[in-house]
């Protein structure tokens, strides 16, 4: 492979490292980024059969809430690396995604690296914030982004140079404790993160929903559409109660903060 | 009010709508897209608020924990642009209401967007270009490439323009207590709404500390080596 689409591949990798968190243009689907591989490598019609065909396999493979999936853009560009460096042609496709498919199972350590060294970040941005420093925020969020290209670029540089079993033997040799306790870890912290809403949130009048939510939750069968309707009838339910109950009585006046419960509690403080 | 508004021109909500494509660009375990809102927030909160002080309390405000789906997340900046518009002309509209607005709409439009785009749209659009692609035709990743950004981008910019619509609406209606009764309720989804996800995305016990247990996806590929272990929740 020339140097210029070795430079390439790096940076289709890149492109396809930024989709994969961005989930937004899809350089990351095995359709598109085999293909541009394929196609600065000079293997386009090879690409395209990959792509396709690997594209059949992660139909399914999506980010959910806070969990990921198999890497989509680390197996699509590995594959198709393995693919060229194999010079085999179409006929490489099924033993590229062989192996490929495995190396994004072990590249899911890296998208939780990616995530876990993102949460310094954003406490840059929160202290960019109390400057009032836009530009300092704008920086950090394109930092943030290509940490996430440079997340698949530098595996696929080092595919280039070095056989695929050797990627994939670095990746596995993380320390069980490491995955582990990133796992724990990023679970933990989350709740750093609703804690801070919360915060800003609750009232005395609010946290019965709060805990009405949360013990709802775990029926299991209800799916979050399911748990917004519920909320939002709640709600309804609740305020029009309230305005009932503050017609009903003596709305002095006194105070419009509209809100006679409030009003009600802060009489007896 | 007798000074004059300050208005979001249609420039300043392109300008948003462009930046959110990188709405996921810091996602992080602490407040998963809040750096990419905040991020995209940006254009709308230099042109509302000109002293330092209110510049930061807003980043700051807009820094606090968001997630949802990357695409359903116009419609909630549609409503935030609204409401800081309004706070921004001298409206009372507290921070309590803006994150409620924040955080009751993405939890159940999360609920929407992941079954709509992620294991319909992009299931469909992307077996339709593998089975061309495939046969070696290069028209299979076009089609689903450019397909799939022109949708994508025309459901970001018109339900963020409709969720602004709306969010100003509500704010224009401000004899009716409208604003109220909305921020009101909105404090009541959200804080309803937070007690579910904890439920659903924090919650170590009896479970383990487990941020993947509404993870279909990577149940079904079978991907244990993160110790998936029960598997009830569904979306």
């Amino acid at each position: 492979m020339s140097a210029i689409s070795m430079i390439l591949v790096v940076l289709v990798a890149f492109l396809a490292g930024m989709g994969g968190i961005l989930d937004e243009f899809q350089f990351h689907q095995p359709l598109v980024a085999c293909t541009l591989i394929g196609l600065v490598t000079g293997n386009l019609e090879a690409g395209i059969i990959l792509g396709g065909s690997l594209q059949m396999i992660a139909l399914g493979w999506a980010n959910i809430g806070a969990a990921v999936a198999p890497d989509a853009a680390l197996a699509a560009v590995a594959s198709a690396i393995i693919l060229v460096q194999g010079g085999q042609g179409v006929k490489g496709v099924g033993p590229a995604i062989a192996i490929a498919i495995p190396l994004a199972v072990a590249g899911l350590f890296l998208t939780m690296l990616a995530r876990t060294i993102a949460v310094p970040i954003v406490h840059f941005m929160d202290a960019a914030a109390e400057e009032g420093n836009f530009r300092k925020i704008e920086v950090w969020q394109i930092i943030g982004i290509a940490m996430q290209g440079l997340r698949i670029a530098i595996p696929a540089a080092a595919l280039l140079v070095i056989p695929s079993s050797a990627v994939r033997g670095f990746l596995e040799s993380m320390p069980a404790w490491l995955n582990e306790g990133m796992t724990i870890g990023g679970g933990m912290v989350v709740a750093v993160g609703y804690a801070m809403v919360i915060n800003m949130m609750a009232t005395r009048e609010v946290w019965p929903f709060f805990a009405i939510g949360f013990v709802i939750a775990a029926v299991s069968d209800l799916t979050l559409i399911a748990l917004g309707a519920l909320g939002v009838s709640f709600g309804l339910i609740y305020l029009e109660l309230k305005k009932n109950a503050g017609n009903g009585g003596n709305n002095g006046g006194s105070s419009n903060t509209g809100d006679p419960l409030g009003d009600i509690l802060n009489d007896y403080e | 009010m007798a000074e004059s508004r300050v208005k979001l021109s249609k420039k300043d909500r392109l300008a948003v709508a462009w930046r959110s494509t990188f709405l996921q660009g810091s996602w992080n375990y602490e407040r998963m897209q809040n750096g990419g809102w905040c991020f995209s927030m940006i254009p709308a909160i230099k042109k509302l608020y000109k002293t330092k002080e209110d510049r930061a309390a807003a980043l700051k405000r807009h820094l606090e924990f968001f997630n949802t789906h990357p695409y359903v997340a116009s419609p909630i900046l549609g409503v935030t642009l609204a409401l800081e518009e309004d706070r921004a002309n001298g409206t009372e509209v507290d921070d309590a209401a803006i994150q409620g607005v924040k955080v009751g709409m993405m939890g159940p439009l999360a609920g929407v967007g992941d079954p709509v785009f992620w294991f319909t749209l992009r299931p469909m659009l992307g077996a339709l270009g593998a089975s061309l692609a495939m046969g070696g035709n290069i028209l299979g990743p076009i089609i689903f490439f450019v397909a799939w950004n022109i949708i994508r981008w025309a459901f970001m910019w018109y339900t963020q323009e409709f969720g602004y619509k709306a969010g100003s609406k509500i704010t224009d209606d401000m004899s009716g207590g409208m604003l109220q009764y909305v921020t009101s309720l909105a404090s009541i989804m959200g804080m309803f709404v937070l007690g579910g996800l904890i439920e659903r995305w924090v919650l170590p016990l009896p479970r383990k500390f487990r941020p993947l247990n509404s993870n279909k996806a990577l149940i079904s590929n079978g991907i244990n080596c993160l110790r998936v272990q029960k598997v009830s929740n569904k979306l």
